[in-house]
């Protein structure tokens, strides 16, 4: 059994400006992650963290290179077998959240399972459990606009976990969130990372990325540098 | 299994889709209702028509041959037949005995007289001439007394078999059998009403008729008129042979040597409704055409507010492929949504086209038949699906990515 999640090999993502101009997102990235590892990606804007995520997430394809995802090669899939992978393979959190408005909690979590094509009873059993997984069990029937913000992230988070993916993606899950509420949604993903789940961050910012215990850093397109995180809380805290 | 809870879900989503956008789901589906009430009413009028038309052509019967000087349509000159000789009385007798596949034959004359009783008056009855035989030879029924006997026809009494409209207006609060009226200023003793026919045309049905003795109408009417033999063929299967007999007798009773053209007309019901339909399908399809016409113009209205609903919920549509939505899925449910807005616009449009057809029921024996209902379900669903199909297929190839990005 292959213990890597995800491989990619010499990936290119070109977008095509019009005209004979091209722009290089990802120059040839090679990247691998296992089983349970807790990743950040990080990098400035336009260092192609934004695209790389997007082709980890399936949501996109690359232009060249190969992406092997639990040994499936994604990059030569079609539209609906990528959704397919989106639905069962991957959990994405989002800045902005990305619930739908007008649907309830409970509805939001099951929306995956829906598109999965779970029985309703089962549907509905399995999105309550990951509610109250995220203490939101009393929240299931309350619309996004009645939830806080960090609340929305949890729903979010449930969603992304209840088809127990093989990797939750999040990109810059605690953006939207003041530092308090973002401390608490890196509990959670820690907590889940304890308990067994693969974690891609996205993010730009380095306190954020400390939670990870790996960091890749991007720059036009290329991978600048990849290694555990260093802690400076806590060597702060060591020399203090 | 996975198609009905994709259905079910997009049914979901669609009712709080047009829920959230009330006043723009009304306006837009405005647009279907009125398409529906105008090709449900068109129909229903076409249909109206076409049952009044049977109701009087009924009255004609499919076993009545009606031979007369002219053609009861005429596809030639006038000219050709306007010097024709008429038709004399005795013609009737001498049918009887050459036909042999005629079960009955009457001789009918006809005018318009006024009919009346005190101040109770029906100013253009048409008042017909004719012999004992007529009940016979005819497609009319009584409904109260009796026709007049074959006494009372060769004796020229006066006695008089009256229609419904006639009966209802002369006596309008009791029996009119045994009661006198006068037929054109002279006296007529009512023994018989005919069965009420309905029917759209005011001289061909019989309900504002009047049927007296020939030697009576003669006396009173004069007796130098065209006159009209009515045939009834025994056997409705030997029709045609019972045409070309009745052919050969008349050439035979006027005299016309090998070689010259008839100069008379066999006409029967069939020649009516064959030209009807003709003229009705042709009205029926223009109708149809100009009231879909409307159809169409709420069609392309349903297409332009799903593609504006397509273009709002970019995030959403960039959302539900994120989590797995597959190209079917999102086609679906904006396909249903589209389907959903226009089936409510049908439902809507039915229930006002509903008390409109009763108000048509007044001038044509019609209600809107549920074949329409049916059709007008159908009808807006395909609406529906077809002009939402090019807005779903945007959005079902949306780029997950570039959909994610919309604000």
């Amino acid at each position: 059994m292959n213990p890597n999640v995800i491989e990619l090999t010499s990936i290119t993502k070109m977008y095509d400006m019009g005209g004979a101009e091209e722009v290089h997102a990802l120059q040839g990235v090679n990247l691998t992650i296992a089983k349970n590892e807790y990743v950040a990606i990080m990098g400035p804007s336009g260092s192609g963290k934004s695209t790389l995520m997007n082709i980890i997430g399936c949501l996109d394809t690359p232009t060249a290179g190969q992406y092997l995802f639990n040994g499936l090669n994604v990059s030569d899939m079609n539209d609906n077998e990528l959704a397919k992978i989106r639905n069962k393979e991957i959990g994405f959190v989002f800045q902005t959240f990305n619930l739908l408005p007008r649907s309830d909690a409970l509805h939001n979590v099951e929306l995956p399972l829906i598109y999965g094509g779970l029985p309703a009873a089962e549907r509905k059993r399995r999105a309550k459990e990951t509610l109250a997984h995220v203490q939101l069990g009393d929240r299931a029937h309350h619309k996004p606009n009645e939830l806080s913000g960090g609340q929305r992230q949890r729903v979010a988070i449930a969603r992304a976990l209840v088809t127990r993916p093989s990797i939750i993606l999040a990109d810059e899950p605690t953006g939207n969130l003041d530092s308090k509420t973002g401390e608490e949604i890196m509990m959670l993903f820690e907590d889940l990372h304890r308990q067994g789940n693969t974690i891609i961050l996205v993010t730009h910012e380095a306190d954020i990325a400390e939670h990870a215990h790996r960091a890749i850093r991007l720059r036009d397109g290329n991978i600048e540098s990849d290694g555990p995180v260093v802690k400076r809380k806590t060597f702060a805290a060591a020399t203090a | 299994m996975y198609f009905w809870t994709e259905v079910k879900e997009g049914l979901i989503i669609s009712f709080r889709a047009i829920r959230a956008n009330k006043m723009r789901s009304v306006l837009t589906t405005l647009g279907i209702v009125i398409g529906i009430v105008s090709v449900t009413l068109m129909s229903t009028a076409i249909e109206g028509v076409n049952r009044a038309f049977d109701k009087s052509a009924a009255a004609f019967g499919t076993d009545v041959l009606y031979v007369g000087k002219y053609p009861w349509i005429a596809n030639e000159d006038w000219a050709t037949f306007r010097n024709r000789r008429n038709f004399e009385v005795y013609y009737a007798s001498a049918v009887e005995r050459q036909v042999t596949l005629a079960d009955a034959v009457a001789p009918v004359v006809g005018t318009v007289k006024r009919v009346n009783l005190g101040n109770n008056s029906l100013e253009n009855a048409f008042v017909t001439g004719t012999t004992h035989q007529f009940i016979n030879a005819a497609g009319v029924t009584i409904s109260d007394g009796r026709f007049f006997t074959s006494e009372e026809s060769s004796a020229g009494r006066p006695v008089a078999v009256i229609g419904a409209t006639v009966a209802e207006t002369l006596f309008p609060r009791e029996d009119p059998v045994g009661k006198d009226i006068r037929v054109g200023g002279f006296p007529y003793m009512v023994v018989g009403v005919v069965e009420k026919q309905g029917g759209m045309f005011g001289q061909f049905t019989a309900d504002t008729r009047v049927w007296i003795p020939l030697f009576s109408f003669q006396n009173h009417f004069g007796s130098r008129r065209d006159v009209t033999i009515q045939v009834r063929v025994a056997d409705l299967k030997k029709m045609e042979d019972a045409k070309i007999e009745l052919e050969g007798a008349m050439r035979k009773i006027r005299r016309l040597p090998p070689g010259k053209p008839n100069d008379f007309n066999i006409n029967q019901q069939e020649i009516l409704t064959e030209t009807f339909g003709g003229i009705s399908l042709v009205i029926a399809s223009i109708g149809l055409f100009i009231t879909g016409l409307s159809l169409f113009v709420g069609g392309i209205g349903i297409m332009n507010i799903m593609f504006v609903s397509v273009t709002e919920r970019t995030k959403e549509i960039g959302i539900r492929k994120a989590i797995g939505a597959k190209r079917r899925t999102i086609l679906l449910q904006f396909l249903i949504e589209s389907a959903a807005l226009c089936l409510i616009g049908g439902l809507a449009g039915l229930v006002i086209a509903f008390p409109l057809s009763l108000i048509v029921d007044q001038f044509l024996p019609t209600a809107m038949p549920l074949s329409v209902v049916a059709i007008a379900i159908l009808i807006s669903l395909a609406v529906g699906v077809i002009s939402g199909f090019l807005p779903a297929y945007r959005a079902a190839k949306m780029d997950p990515v570039e959909a994610l990005r919309y604000e």
